[in-house]
This record gives structure tokens, C-alpha cells and sequence, in this order.
């Protein structure tokens, strides 16, 4: 048995006084992509967003329970925060690159990390593109606005931007929300390659997309989190019947 | 339905009549300007007029310099900004960024406050704590001295930098933030590389904005520089600033003389002055908006 990287035992959440999440038990295994499914509004993505904590922006977000990472509780008093999210790195729905050039967007994340010297942040920025499959798209263009690029490529270069801060694991909050299909099919591409070396957690409302991607899927609704198991027993012998009923697209 | 249109008609020629007025307004006052200070500009060369060192308007021979003053209004803006903008902008952050709640709309209460005081009110107060202060505390001769009037500008003008930093610093998305701790940033780091960034333009138009106030702005300087038409080389002594100078001569000169005229070929250069800060804010303005 491998030693899970996170371990959530009885997470609640509550937004003042809105009981979002209710008692979640999950173990997340390393190398390996976990998907999270159910309805909007169930709770996936206050999940996903505790375990960065970067829920803690949100002035009336409270939690019990305890999130494990290496078995270390992250809402511990003397956890790190900022090296917790820079090992913990996260893509977001809506892509958020600043408003800065492509080249800036990812020098950006070395320079916070105290990285000066100019070769490894040129050898950087080309690798994460690289490992983003950005590079061959923009590699002329590295000092334009990165605003100006698609939402997909966009997208992409965010995600170029989380790998080079080298991160353990990475946290994705619906990434192809607001994307094409093509742009999906780059994306969940990228997402097949990455879990070589990285431990991905993804939420989606997009089953198939859930289904092609990931080894272990979740399913949550109105807080709770139904059933989690291997992916294929989800989709093909789901214990529950509101997860057979989901996935069947019963509602949702 | 004739009345209707009428109606409409009615409507809609008073709302043009409005929205053009402020820049007929403008209009008007700059061609009366001109007017006004065109003639003296026949008599005296205007490159004389702005490089001359000398102000003495009734002295026989009269001489027209006004660049004692065009320095000293310099010379109050810049110490003004770098007293106020710094202030401002961190006022502004602490504000939008770090202040919970409470302290929060206590601050803006009382910026807003600050905005409605007189400025004939913050000068009579520099006159009587600021001027004494500085006179004591430096050891100078006296206190009315350009220091005094930056400090006393910067105040005034710190409402109308806090205020519209601080739109410009909401405006950021969220996102943005959001987007640089997940990388790990701290929040000193996220603050300054991509909040300051991305709000950059608004900041600086803001300052622009601000500074057009300062140089304007003629009861409190004129109480509390000294009026001294004099080439300034320290911060520490007394000044006269354009505005000033047409405040306080205005009501002592003959109608029809150089003098007169004089006061508002000043006008112009002020005019030009405010003129090209304003230009300039609202370019810096428009290029974010792009």
C-alpha cells in the first residue's frame, strides 16, 4: 500500500453559516489523476480549493476536520503556508495568466521563489512551456501580451506557469470549463502526461471527461462525497444509486 | 402625438445642452483668457515673460518675470508629491488590501472628510501649527516656506490620490491574486509584482490627477509660503506660487494697465499647465482601458 499523499479525514466546511462540505474521508494517492464529479454547487470545488488553502481569501470560510498532506495537517498553526502552495500548485476555471508578457507570466513565478539568474529562468521558461505544449505555438513570441493569447492557450500557459514552480502536486478547478473542444482534448492531452510525475486532482462536471482521465474518481453532491473508488468501477458498477443515476444522466 | 414629439424633441436638446456645457464652459474661459492676456503679450516677449527673474509690476521701469513664481509653484508641487503620492498609495492599499471591515469604512469616512474640508480652513490651521512648527523645529527664520505649503498641498491633495488608487486597485480581478498565491507568492510578493502592476495606470493617473489639485490651489499656499517672488534654491524658504500671485494682486491693480493684463497672461500659463497634467492623466487613463 502506498502512502497516500493527502489524507482528508471528516473535513466539514462552511461558507458563514452555509454547511458546504459534510464529513469528506479521501485518501489521495501520488501519481495518479483523481477525478471529482457532481452537480455544480456540491461542494467539489470548496474541496479542492481547502486543500491549498486558498480558501482561506474567503473572509467567512471556516473548516473542521483535518487535511493531511504527507501526514502533516496543513491547517496546523505552524504550517508554511507559501511553501505549502507552491508544492500544492493549483490551475484555475477561468484562466487567470497576468497581465504580463508570456515570458513574464512564468518569470514571475521564479522570481517569487528568489530564482535571479537570467539562463535558468530563460531554460525554465522554455521547459514548462515545453512540458505545457505551449512552446511550439509562442516560442516567437514570448514578449507579447499574454492576454492577448486564446482562452486554450491561455489556459496552457498557466498551467506552464504552475510546473515551474516544480510542484508535487497539482489541484485542477474545472480547467476546461470555459474552452473548445480542441482546446479540451490539449489539455486533458497534457493531463495523461503529467501524471508521470505529478499527483493531479481534478473537478469536472463533464463525466466523459472524468472518465478518460482519470484512475480514481469521487462523486459528490450536496456536500457529501457519495462514493470514491477506481474510476471504471465508478462508471460501470457504481454502489450507489444516485451515482448510477448521475453518471447515467439522470439529473445533474 | 405631435406633443409627444415635441416632448422628445425638448428632451433631447436639453440633455445635449447639458453634456455640452462643461466643454463650452472651458471653451469660454480659455478664449477670454486669452482675451484678457493676449494684448500683454504684444508689449512683453513671452520668452522674457516665463525666463525673467525679476516681478516688479508698478516699479518704474515695470519688469514682467515670472519665473520666481513658475519655480515656486514647481517647487510646491514636486515636494507636495513626494510627500503625498508614497502616503496615498499606501493609504490606498492598506485600505483596499489589508484593513478589515471596520477600519476600513472608518478610513474612507474620514478621507472623504479630509476631501470637504476648506482649503482656506487647512491653511489657516498650517498658518497657526504647521508654520510655527517648522520654524522652531528647523531653527529657520521663518516658517512660511515651500516645505510648509508642500506639506499642507500633499494633505490636500491625498483624498482625490487615495480615492481613485483605491478604484484602481479593486478593479484588479481577483483572480489575479488568487492566481499568484497559488504559486506560491507570499502576500508582500503578490501585492507588489501583480496587484501594483496590473493597477499601475489607474495609480498613476490618480497622482496626475492630484497633482492638477496642487497646483491649482491658491488660498492655502498663498497663506502659508511667504510670497516671496523670489528664485528659490532650498525647500526652506519662502516662496510665491502663480496662483498666488493673481490671488493676491488681482484686487490691486488699475483696469486697462500692463499689470492687469500681466495677471492673466499668468492665467494662460497656468492654464497650460494644468492643461497638459490633465492631457497627460487622461492619456495614461485610456491606454489601461485599451
Amino acid at each position: 500500500m502506498v502512502n497516500p499523499t493527502f489524507r482528508i479525514t471528516g473535513l466539514d466546511a462552511f461558507y458563514g453559516n452555509k454547511h458546504v462540505l459534510k464529513n469528506i474521508n479521501i485518501d489521495i494517492l501520488p501519481n495518479a489523476v483523481t477525478a471529482l464529479i457532481g452537480p455544480s454547487g456540491c461542494g467539489k470545488s470548496t474541496f479542492i480549493r481547502s486543500l491549498n488553502r486558498i480558501n482561506d481569501l474567503i473572509l467567512t470560510f471556516r473548516r473542521e476536520g483535518k487535511v493531511c498532506y504527507h501526514n502533516q495537517d496543513i491547517y496546523a498553526k505552524d504550517v508554511d503556508v507559501v511553501e505549502l502552495r507552491r508544492r500544492v500548485g493549483m490551475v484555475f476555471q477561468k484562466p487567470n495568466p497576468f497581465p504580463k508578457s508570456i515570458y513574464d507570466n512564468i518569470a514571475y513565478c521564479l522570481k517569487v521563489h528568489g530564482i535571479k539568474d537570467k539562463d535558468k529562468i530563460d531554460a525554465t521558461v522554455e521547459s514548462s512551456l515545453k512540458k505545457a505544449a505551449l512552446w511550439d505555438e509562442v516560442k516567437n513570441s514570448l514578449r507579447q501580451n499574454a492576454l492577448t493569447l486564446s482562452g486554450g492557450q491561455q489556459q496552457r500557459l498557466c498551467i506552464a506557469r504552475t510546473l515551474a514552480v516544480e510542484p508535487e502536486v497539482i489541484l485542477f478547478d474545472e480547467p476546461c470549463s470555459s474552452l473548445d473542444p480542441i482546446s479540451t482534448a490539449k489539455i486533458e492531452e497534457l493531463i495523461h502526461q503529467l501524471k508521470q510525475s505529478y499527483t493531479l486532482i481534478i473537478v469536472t462536471h463533464n463525466m466523459q471527461q472524468a472518465a478518460r482521465v482519470s484512475d480514481f474518481a469521487g462523486f459528490f453532491l450536496l456536500g457529501e462525497l457519495i462514493e470514491f473508488d477506481k474510476t471504471d468501477k465508478i462508471f460501470t458498477a457504481p454502489k450507489d444509486k444516485r451515482t448510477e443515476d448521475y453518471i447515467t444522466g439522470r439529473f445533474g | 402625438m405631435r406633443i409627444r414629439l415635441f416632448k422628445e424633441f425638448i428632451i433631447e436638446k436639453l440633455i445635449f445642452l447639458s453634456g455640452i456645457a462643461s466643454i463650452l464652459f472651458v471653451i469660454l474661459i480659455f478664449v477670454f483668457l486669452l482675451k484678457e492676456g493676449l494684448s500683454f503679450f504684444k508689449e512683453i516677449n513671452l520668452f522674457k515673460f516665463i525666463s525673467g527673474k525679476h516681478w516688479y509690476p508698478i516699479s518704474e521701469p515695470e519688469q514682467f518675470g515670472i519665473l520666481p513664481m513658475i519655480l515656486g509653484s514647481l517647487l510646491v508641487t514636486l515636494g507636495a508629491i513626494i510627500f503625498a503620492v508614497p502616503l496615498s498609495i499606501g493609504a490606498a492599499f492598506y485600505i483596499s488590501e489589508v484593513a478589515p471591515g471596520k477600519i476600513k469604512d472608518i478610513l474612507k469616512a474620514g478621507i472623504e472628510m479630509l476631501a470637504a474640508i476648506p482649503s482656506v480652513v487647512l491653511g489657516f490651521i498650517g498658518m497657526i501649527t504647521l508654520v510655527p512648527l517648522v520654524k522652531n523645529v528647523l531653527h529657520l527664520p521663518t516658517g512660511l516656506t515651500a516645505f510648509s505649503g508642500s506639506i499642507m498641498l500633499g494633505l490636500m491633495s491625498m483624498p482625490t490620490i487615495i480615492s481613485i488608487s483605491e478604484d484602481a486597485i479593486n478593479a484588479v480581478p481577483k483572480s489575479y491574486k488568487e492566481g499568484a498565491l497559488a504559486l506560491g507568492a507570499t502576500r508582500w510578493q503578490a501585492m507588489y509584482r501583480v496587484t501594483i502592476y496590473a493597477a499601475l495606470p489607474g495609480i498613476i493617473a490618480a497622482s496626475m490627477l492630484g497633482i492638477g489639485r496642487v497646483i491649482g490651489e491658491t488660498m492655502a499656499v498663498m497663506m502659508i509660503t511667504g510670497n516671496a517672488a523670489v528664485i528659490p534654491h532650498t525647500f526652506f524658504q519662502p516662496v510665491r506660487t502663480l496662483t498666488a500671485t493673481i490671488a493676491a494682486e488681482m484686487g490691486e491693480t488699475v483696469y486697462g494697465s500692463m499689470h492687469y493684463y500681466s495677471l492673466f497672461a499668468i492665467g494662460i500659463i497656468l492654464f497650460i499647465i494644468t492643461f497638459i497634467i490633465n492631457i497627460t492623466a487622461d492619456m495614461v487613463l485610456h491606454r489601461k482601458h485599451k
